[in-house]
């Protein structure tokens, strides 16, 4: 179960709303951030302290793309590929991933330190190609720029 | 013409209440609270504010269905999805004016009988999420939002809710079912959220750079308003411009600028001198432009007429290397990527033609694949559940129609011959 700090900042969430299933989706984010990503037992934590089913969470959680069901490497790159960022060359930085890092399209490199997650539009079209590492946002991404940015996650 | 929506963004401070009050800030409300409700609305109706969202629906008479059911608590609700692919116009706002979108929020909220506003924030923003915290826990701090808000009894209480990547919870009814703590797929209109909305309750869902607009109608206003930009769409435009333009960008115009203004005299003209070739004009869930069709006013009631769409204002400008197979595959490969899989013809549909769209992408093509391609549209079009799946059916058209020797090219020579 959640220790007491986290289940008082979930009945935080809760007063904001309603309803208690409104704090479904913040609360599956302070899943993934306490066990890093939303295994069975983090499932059901989220739906003890809510007092829903755990298919009701389960179900709900499969439909977001940006919770984690398996767990990902040390840093997760967001790298995207929509269409302003692809004509600016963001297909070629997937390969060049893959290469340099050893992490495929949407799967996590063998040491562990990278997965990469194949995005759709993070609304930085005007400075594409564009990616987010753990929260930190970057952009106008060449291959010389990824090898910097990617210094500092180790 | 004055930036109202990017006003003093390039104060690095200007997210920090103090400097928004030094440039006027918060004044509308202190107006908008000696007004009663009915005489803001009416400014709304008078300033002829259609939404920023995508549909274009006039706001003011959104206002009026929600004030006109007698159920309470009601509720305002910020769209602050922004999932259309091209589209970073809400963001400025989010990241470096967050206390406009709150006074216009709060404004509205008065105006509306509505005590408590949400903002639906999509989960590709973090540091928005971090910014747009710290400016309401100021104006709470200031009394701009609470229980008795410049000590004149009116309460609205606001918080950020978070969204965690669907972009069909950008659709107000997902985005309803998505607070909801449910899958985002949409509910069934009518009851419109106006009337049964978020737990059930009248809600009044707005974009983020509607909501922003309120303070400045308020200020100056809903006659002055008026006379900004189009007669029929008034007001300024949040447009912003991406690929191949010598100046990618949000800019701030009068509502109406043609698109060949937008791209040649904003934005810089088609990047190392390159040769235009295509445009999406708001976002890629609406129709493609060809290079010679851009002589066209980018608002919600022109651009139908010129074959497409205003959507998002989101400009995606194409040269001469892109290619319109790949585009169109990269497009659907989306569309089947956010279809929330509730109705038959779009679940199936974007899969097919994604499909299609792969192999010819591909050197794979066959006969009669492009006929196979307007066919499932044109199966589609009109037949989906919500918007999402004619849009998609919709982009196919367009480019075949625009662009149809390019996929007789592809099928022909079995490859692709397009750098980008
Ligand atoms: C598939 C789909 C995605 C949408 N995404 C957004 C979005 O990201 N942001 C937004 O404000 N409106 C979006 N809309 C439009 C909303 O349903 C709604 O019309 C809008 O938020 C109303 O605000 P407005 O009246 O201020 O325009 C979307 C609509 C559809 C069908
Ligand atoms: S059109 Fe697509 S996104 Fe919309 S309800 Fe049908 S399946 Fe869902
Ligand atoms: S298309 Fe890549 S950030 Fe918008």
């Amino acid at each position: 179960m959640f220790n007491d700090t986290v289940l008082k900042e979930i009945e935080g969430i809760k007063a904001k709303y309603p309803d208690r299933r409104s704090a479904l989706l913040p609360s599956l984010y302070i899943a993934q951030r306490e066990f890093g990503w939303l295994s069975r037992e983090a499932m059901t934590c989220v739906a003890r302290s809510l007092n829903l089913p755990e298919a009701v969470v389960r179900g709900t959680a499969s439909f977001y793309s940006m919770y984690k069901h398996k767990p990902a490497g040390r840093h997760v790159i967001q790298l995207c590929t929509n269409i302003s960022c692809m004509i600016l060359g963001a297909g070629k930085l997937v390969d060049f991933l893959e290469t340099r890092y050893g992490v495929p399209a949407n799967g996590t490199s063998g040491d562990g330190r990278f997965s990469l997650v194949i995005m759709e539009c993070i609304g930085a079209c005007g400075t594409a190609p564009a990616m987010l590492v753990n929260t930190d946002f970057y952009d106008n991404l060449s291959e010389k720029r990824i090898e910097e940015i990617l210094e500092n996650y180790k | 013409m004055e930036k109202v929506l990017l006003k003093n963004i390039d104060n690095p401070n200007s997210a920090d209440i103090g400097e928004y009050r030094k440039a006027g800030g918060y004044r509308s409300l202190a107006k908008a609270l000696q007004m009663q409700p009915a005489d803001i609305v009416e400014e709304v109706k008078k300033s002829g504010i259609r939404g920023r969202g995508g549909a274009g629906f006039p706001t003011a008479m959104k206002w009026n269905f929600a004030m006109a059911d007698p159920k309470f608590p009601k509720y305002l609700i910020c769209n602050a999805d922004e999932g259309e692919p091209g589209t970073f116009k809400d963001r400025p706002i989010l990241e470096k004016n967050p206390h406009l979108l709150i006074e216009g929020m709060v404004i509205s909220g008065y105006a509306l009988g509505a005590e408590y506003g949400y903002i639906y924030l999509r989960g590709e923003y973090p540091a928005a999420k971090d910014i747009l915290e710290g400016a309401i826990e100021q104006a709470y701090k200031e009394n701009f939002l609470g229980d008795d808000i410049l000590g004149k009894g009116v309460r609205f209480r606001l918080s950020v809710h978070q969204g965690a990547g669907a972009y069909i919870c950008g659709e107000e009814t997902a985005l309803i079912e998505s607070i909801e703590g449910k899958k985002g797929q949409p509910r069934t209109k009518p009851p419109f959220p106006v009337n049964v909305g978020a737990w059930s309750m009248p809600t009044i869902v707005n974009n983020v750079e509607t909501l922003s607009n309120i303070p400045y109608i308020i200020e100056i206003g809903g006659e002055a308003y008026s006379a900004i930009g189009s007669s029929d769409c008034p007001g300024p435009k949040l447009y912003c411009v991406s690929g191949f333009v010598e100046n990618p960008g949000v800019y701030e115009l009068p509502m109406g600028t043609s698109l060949r203004d937008i791209i040649y005299k904003h934005a810089g003209g088609i990047k190392d001198n390159g040769k235009l070739k295509a445009v999406i004009p708001g976002g890629i869930s609406t129709p493609v432009l060809p290079a010679d069709a851009i002589d066209c006013a980018m608002d919600f009631v022109a651009m139908p007429k010129a074959g497409s769409m205003l959507g998002s204002g989101a400009v995606i400008v194409m040269d001469e290397s892109v290619c319109m197979v790949r585009v169109t595959y990269r497009a659907m490969k989306f569309f089947e990527h956010e279809s929330c899989g509730k109705c038959t013809p779009c679940r199936e549909g974007t899969d097919w033609l994604r499909k299609i769209l792969e192999r010819i992408e591909h050197g794979k093509g066959r006969e009669g694949d492009i006929n196979l391609l307007s066919d499932v549209a044109g199966v589609m079009s009109g037949r989906t559940f919500c918007p999402l799946g004619d849009g998609a059916a919709g982009v196919v058209t367009g480019m075949i129609k625009h662009f149809r020797s390019e996929f007789e090219e592809h099928i022909r020579d079995k490859q692709c011959k397009f750098r980008n």
